[in-house]
């Protein structure tokens, strides 16, 4: 069977997507990499409801009541009579636990390639447009000391949270960049976590230069408060324009140092101050997941704090004819911006418009540069490693090395770097250590180009075409 | 820099690398400049082969078992980071028609110098443990090494103490009024020299027309699949089924594969490569990775449950008779090529190098480029090969 | 999608880890599972033998990697536990011996 059209992620986006395209009377296939829909923001347990702010997503996926994963027939029985959403249901082909490893192009069709479930087994989609909502992972700065147990993504603390209802510690230091940040420090607040002190890079002064971007979101500026205030009745510290410079401790981490900034982020002499803690939750942003884009060679642009995003036309169309974009792989602008590009994608795929989402549009997009430039790591960060700082993860390449191939063996980018000392040739393939290395290569990162975006069985890579789903 | 050096190599590849070194060996003072980084090209694409197991007797294979040699001196003295391991090639032969091929194939080798060995069915498992089944018999090639080729690039050119101008693209070749070469346009300006090398490797047919000159050198795409890092000693050798030596051969521009597996010091397998004349396509091709997966877990079966964690393509410089262009031009005084090697670049670099050096000095080479002319194409028209 | 179906609790289980009983709910993660009985590493790297665990938690950066039921390198923060697993510390690439 050929979808009319298979989108690539069922986060905000892909879900708001994936039901408009069904209400306008198109057969989808959703494939997601998670068990459960929702994306990150809206990651939930296992046999837990739905959050609240992705029902009115999934009601349209053929999904079983109470918020399990996994029964996706299309028309499932049970449906207790012919309603717009269960005929919508019925349009939508819903693939959970398919991780998409490329897309390629075969006549005029596509075909997608995942890699399904716990047994790694091979599953192709063929569909006639392509929506890729892939989202965006976190942005990692390392520190000496990062590589410690006990040392975790702050989005990857609050994924934890909500998807698996685990706390990395009791007493969590939340640091790092962004307004994620006060979202993270804010549930694990909630859940029990000590939260002795937010330490933020940037300064939220630097939204008074973006004051009319902000002032036309108001919802997010409540959203904002709201989480400073139930923090600050709990004792945390919010300190701005301070980094974790140093994670301390042997077998598990057990003290981090913070330190003051100046305005390029460089850490002032003298004002480092340690505060004990079992854990450390840390971010600096999202990233874009684009590989699959550029695989199919789509244009990109750079977004304000400097990291690669696709390039999208007033219908979320990609440079690639044929394929559409929403949501974070556009430039990261939260979930409510998501959804709204997902629904203009879906009714670009078949030739609407609406002024309407294009004017929310313009303003989520707007309030989103002012975020992003507002946290954009400024250079100075990589003052704060040591030579010794193992800045690629998975293959143990310090800083030492890495400047050494930048300063004495011709390296000008990430990719000449990775050629000279492995870093982002691990398992991860440079999506940790990539902006912290083209930052010590002297540059903003270059669009990520890994034509498998996922670690493939040689066995499914070996198989004949097959039957398609 | 005021001083106009002897000579400007543009491509700071592993050619280019090795032209640097050589030059400055002999006494010539040298400016590299390349648009990118080092081995940002083909040579950071490359999987580090010193082969001379898939050459037949020839030029090439002469100029292979010259950089042989020459490798061994250079691992003597470059760092232990270029990775050089002599590691030896094993090439197996499925069936009895297979072997009996390949054994005509080695025989000519063998007259030529290359060390040969037959081993036969029931010893193959004693090179490769994890060999499949089943095979008909097959080839030790001991001359067979590797290097890390971008590391390799980088650690020659540092050895050179060459005037390295990286992030510079060459815009076009200066010459004076009687048509010789004087240097190269960069954005950043001039950089004037009586003698260019053009170590741009698939971008030489575009550095070559801004000379003026034509040097019919075409892209051939190849993928290699890189595995999960796993123990050392999964496989020993470069190992491959004997029809790659006629893939390697073929002029075809249909895509063709016949994978040769190693292992490397990270511990990862290389499975590499295919060949396809499709231009400067950067579009995977499922086809291209199911092939060289199907033909590696039919060599080693234990690779099946090993997942692929990257995948990657280069652009072999490939010129119609498989040959490099070497040495002087003859129709730009000053002007030299060093490009055109195919997948083999990495191997041939040392020997190009010393080749290169050796025309620059006006000295006679030490082998035989007659082959290699870079003149040699002027009578071929359009795109019949 | 309404959640009309009274919310049973979800029935504990186990599954072992070097050893070791852990207790995991229906669909948590073995990294959730281990997170919650308080192990925080389970993987030793290839050349430091330095312990790690759980770091993105999303399946971007595979630090978690472990060994499930005998297949090395299983991303633990998207696998779901199930009962009876066996979950081993992964020492280097998860292939030694």
């Amino acid at each position: 069977m050929t979808a009319d059209l298979a989108v690539v992620g069922a986060g905000p986006a892909g879900l708001a997507a994936a039901a408009t395209a069904a209400r306008l009377g198109l057969r989808v296939t959703l494939l997601d990499a998670a068990e459960r829909p929702g994306g990150q923001i809206h990651r939930h347990p296992a046999g837990g409801p739905v959050p609240r702010a992705a029902r009115r997503l999934t009601r349209r996926l053929p999904y079983a009541p109470g918020g399990r994963a996994g029964t996706s027939a299309p028309g499932r029985a049970g449906a207790p009579r012919a309603s717009a959403a269960s005929r919508d249901r019925d349009r939508v082909t819903y693939l959970p636990g398919h991780h998409v490893w490329t897309v390629a192009r075969d006549g005029d069709t596509w075909l997608l390639h995942a890699v399904a479930g716990v047994d790694e087994e091979p599953a192709v989609v063929r569909a006639r447009a392509v929506l890729l909502a892939t989202g965006a992972h976190e942005r990692q700065l390392p520190f000496p000391g990062w590589t410690l147990p006990g040392v975790v993504g702050a989005g990857g603390a609050q994924a934890m949270l909500k998807g698996g209802l685990a706390l990395p510690g009791r007493r969590v230091v939340v640091a790092g960049s962004g307004p994620l940040l006060l979202a993270v420090a804010t549930t694990l607040a909630a859940a029990g976590a000590r939260v002795p002190a937010l330490v933020e890079a940037a300064d939220y002064t630097a939204y008074a230069r973006h004051a009319a971007a902000l002032a036309r979101n108001p919802a997010k500026l409540v959203q904002g408060a709201l989480h400073g205030g139930a923090l600050l009745g709990r004792g945390t510290r919010l300190l701005t324009r301070h980094a974790v410079t140093a994670a301390h401790g042997t077998a598990r981490v057990e003290a981090v140092t913070v330190t003051g900034l100046d305005a390029d982020w460089r850490p002032v002499p003298g004002t480092g101050r340690r505060i004990p803690c079992d854990a450390l939750a840390v971010g600096h942003g999202l990233v874009p997941q684009l590989e699959l884009a550029t695989g199919l060679g789509c244009a990109t642009r750079r977004t304000p704090d400097g990291t690669p995003a696709l390039e999208v036309d007033a219908g979320q169309r990609t440079s690639v004819p044929g394929v559409w974009a929403a949501g974070e792989t556009c430039g990261v602008g939260g979930a409510e911006l998501a959804e709204t590009e997902g629904e203009i994608a879906a009714l670009s795929v078949t030739g609407r418009t609406s002024a309407a989402l294009a004017r929310r549009r313009a303003r989520l997009r707007a309030f989103a540069d002012a975020m992003a430039a507002a946290h954009r790591p400024g250079p100075g960060w990589t003052d704060w490693l040591d030579g010794t700082t193992e800045v690629c993860r998975c293959e143990e390449v310090t800083a030492a090395t890495i400047r050494e191939a930048v300063d004495g063996l011709g390296a000008r980018d990430a990719r000449s770097v990775k050629l000279l000392t492995r870093a982002g040739m691990g398992w991860c393939q440079g999506r940790v250590c990539g902006p912290a290395v083209a930052r010590l290569a002297g540059h903003d990162p270059a669009p990520d180009r890994r034509p498998l975006s996922c670690p493939v069985p040689l066995s499914q890579l070996a198989q004949p075409p097959g039957a398609e789903r | 820099m005021s001083d106009v050096p002897d000579a400007v190599i543009v491509g700071a590849g592993v050619v280019g690398a090795a032209c640097a070194y050589y030059a400055s060996r002999a006494g010539l003072t040298v400016t590299v400049v390349d648009r990118g980084s080092v081995a940002a090209g083909t040579t950071g694409a490359g999987e580090g082969n010193l082969l001379v197991s898939d050459k037949e007797a020839g030029p090439e294979l002469d100029l292979a078992l010259l950089s042989t040699r020459l490798w061994r001196e250079l691992a003597e003295t470059l760092p232990p980071e270029i990775e050089y391991e002599r590691k030896g090639g094993l090439v197996v032969a499925p069936d009895g028609a297979a072997l009996t091929a390949l054994r005509d194939f080695a025989r000519g080798q063998a007259a030529a110098g290359v060390e040969t060995h037959e081993i036969p069915a029931d010893r193959l498992g004693d090179l490769e443990p994890h060999l499949a089944p089943g095979l008909a018999g097959g080839f030790l090639y001991p001359q067979d090494a590797q290097v890390q080729p971008a590391m390799a690039a980088a650690q020659l050119l540092r050895a050179a103490r060459a005037d390295v101008r990286l992030g510079q693209e060459v815009t076009g070749v200066l010459t004076d009024r009687r048509g010789a070469v004087r240097g190269v346009r960069t954005p950043r300006g001039d950089l004037h020299a009586p003698a260019v090398v053009n170590a741009t490797g698939t971008w030489g047919a575009a550095l070559a027309e801004l000379a003026g000159v034509k040097l019919p050198v075409r892209p051939r795409r190849g993928f290699v699949l890189v595995t999960e890092p796993l123990p050392p000693g999964l496989v020993r050798h470069k190992v491959y089924a004997a029809d790659y030596i006629a893939d390697v051969a073929s002029g075809s521009a249909d895509l063709q594969s016949s994978a040769v597996v190693e292992g490397t010091p990270a511990g990862t397998v290389l499975i590499g490569a295919t060949r396809e004349r499709v231009g400067f396509d950067r579009t995977l091709s499922t086809e291209a990775l199911r092939r060289l997966a199907a033909q590696a877990t039919a060599l080693f079966p234990v690779l099946s449950g090993v997942r692929a964690i990257r995948a990657y393509h280069g652009f072999r410089p490939y010129l119609p008779d498989h040959l490099p262009a070497i040495g002087a031009d003859p129709r730009v005084p000053g002007l030299y090529h060093a490009c055109g090697h195919e997948g083999a670049g990495i191997g041939l670099a040392p020997a190009t190098g010393l080749l290169v050096a050796a025309a620059l000095r006006g000295e006679r080479p030490p082998l035989d480029t007659g082959p290699l002319r870079p003149d040699r194409f002027d009578d071929t028209e359009g795109d019949a090969w | 999608m309404r959640s009309r179906t009274p919310r049973a609790t979800p029935a504990p289980f186990t599954f072992t880890f070097d050893g070791r009983r852990v207790t995991a709910l229906p669909g948590q993660s073995v990294a959730a599972a281990l997170w919650c009985a308080g192990i925080l590493a389970w993987r030793t790297t290839r050349h430091g033998g330095a312990p790690r665990g759980a770091f993105c938690a999303i399946g971007t950066c595979f630090d978690c990697l472990a060994t499930v039921n005998g297949r090395p390198n299983r991303r633990a923060c998207l696998l779901p536990a199930r009962p009876g697993d066996t979950v081993t510390t992964q020492q280097g690439t998860g292939h030694d011996r």
